[in-house]
């Protein structure tokens, strides 16, 4: 391959951010080489060269140049390689909301959740009640469909991978469970389809390795609000 | 069949005044419905069930909600006149990130300027300056952002720059001081049809910010 058409992915294992390039790099079987980064110790030349503003994971170099910013990354490959493989619909309707749900997944959902689980104490009641309510809006959006994509994965499944893969986890190391089988059966099966796919499961990074990495940096914390019932 | 837009804003909204001059730039004719946001009208209420913010674009009939998704959303449904996003895969992608850079930067520290007191007022003062600066060091010598053309990073920005001197006379600093070249792309874009239209006199929001820092409770 021209040295020049070279596509590199600079991301961290463990991260649903970088993961969502190679999901869609995948996806689209678009070949890459992958440079893992230590984003919390010493940050490489290379990342800093390639994101100077934000100095974070993922950055895709294509052609020497470079984009950060996963949803950006993902509407970049997109737009650059036409494949039968499309994760954003064509009508610019149906566009921008992909683009709203991917942004509510990204903003309302992934930091709620977050801060529900590891938040300074005073704050988690509150951060539960947002993640329940930002999950529930999607468990509507979803609805009987396959994917948020429809038949296929589309844009708002691939800002939803941690929601697929990760949120399990994090429920399991931190004792907070806001996401249930039975208040969001939609979400639970498209979580298993999501996983289940050939080219998703490629790239997922191994369960116990994540469960020990958020055991380690955040300590097993048992919070009293065990499932949440709003 | 004639298209029906409809944009429920609040006229001090930097972020609906994204929304305002990407119509303007198409030449669309909509509908402009001012909304109080203490008390939220029933349409704004189930056109945005979400988030219940502004600015929401409803067209014909079908509401899209976040401003930068709505200037994605007009470039791409009026795609003839004065395109706001580069067609190239790598500019564009350029623009989104800087687009989503002014959106998770510069109103945090922004609001500080006028919203907090003392330590906490000057490092948001601080973050703000330099979160410009990085801005400004973006545009160069450029006349916008996109370069010739104005376009998406311009829309993204240029709501702030009504608030400017609300923010110096309330944070009591300069910006023009420190990012001139800033100041001098905010007065061009300033010239343009669809960004005189769309922001409001610096004035009115000077004597606007008392009254919304009563409102949050802020001395």
């Amino acid at each position: 391959m021209n040295q020049e058409e070279q596509v590199t992915v600079l991301g961290l294992w463990g991260s649903p951010f970088s993961k969502r390039v190679e999901m869609v790099l995948k996806l689209k079987g678009i070949p890459y080489e992958y440079n893992e980064e230590d984003v919390y110790g010493n940050k490489s030349p290379m990342l800093l060269k390639y994101n100077p503003i934000h100095k974070k994971d993922p950055v895709l170099v294509h052609n020497g140049r470079s984009i950060a910013e996963s949803l950006v990354i993902v509407e970049y490959i997109e737009d650059t390689w036409k494949t039968s493989q499309t994760i954003l619909p064509q009508d610019p309707y149906e566009r921008a909301m992909a683009r709203f749900w991917a942004k509510h997944v990204d903003e309302k959902v992934m930091v709620a959740m977050w801060k529900a689980c590891w938040g300074p104490k005073s704050e988690r009641e509150k951060e539960t009640k947002e993640a329940y309510e930002g999950l529930k809006y999607l468990e509507k959006e979803l609805g009987d469909r396959h994917f948020f994509g429809g038949e296929t994965i589309g844009f708002v499944d691939i800002a939803a991978d941690f929601i697929g893969y990760w949120l399990g986890i994090v429920q399991e190391a931190s004792g907070v469970t806001i996401m249930t089988a039975e208040e969001f059966p939609n979400l639970q099966r498209r979580s298993k389809d999501f996983i289940g796919n050939d080219f998703i499961k490629e790239v997922l990074p191994p369960k116990q390795k994540i469960a020990a990495l958020l055991k380690a940096q955040f300590g097993s914390v048992t919070s009293k609000l065990n499932v949440i019932k709003v | 069949m004639a298209d029906e837009v409809i944009l429920l804003d609040f006229w001090p909204s930097m972020f609906g005044m994204r929304t305002r001059i990407a119509l303007e730039e198409k030449n669309v004719k909509f509908d402009y419905r001012e909304q109080d946001l203490w008390n939220k009208s029933p349409i704004l209420l189930e056109m945005n069930p979400v988030h219940n913010k502004i600015p929401v674009l409803i067209h014909n009939g079908k509401p899209v909600c976040e401003s930068l998704i709505q200037v994605e959303y007009i470039d791409e449904v009026w795609p003839g006149v004065n395109p706001l996003l580069p067609s190239d895969p790598y500019q564009r992608a350029q623009a989104k990130f800087w687009g989503d850079y002014i959106d998770k930067k510069v109103y945090a520290s922004a609001r500080l300027t006028w919203g907090a007191k003392g330590e906490e007022q000057e490092a948001g003062k601080k973050e703000f300056i330099e979160i410009l600066k990085t801005l400004e060091s973006k545009l160069g010598d450029k006349i916008y952002f996109g370069g010739e053309t104005f376009g998406y990073v311009d829309i993204a920005l240029i709501g702030f720059y009504s608030w400017f001197e609300a923010y110096e006379k309330f944070g009591n600093f300069s910006i023009e001081a420190e990012c001139p070249k800033l100041i001098a792309w905010g007065k061009r874009c300033a010239e343009r049809e669809s960004v005189a239209k769309s922001l409001p006199d610096s004035e009115k929001i000077i004597k606007f910010v008392p009254e919304l820092k009563k409102r949050f409770g802020i001395e």
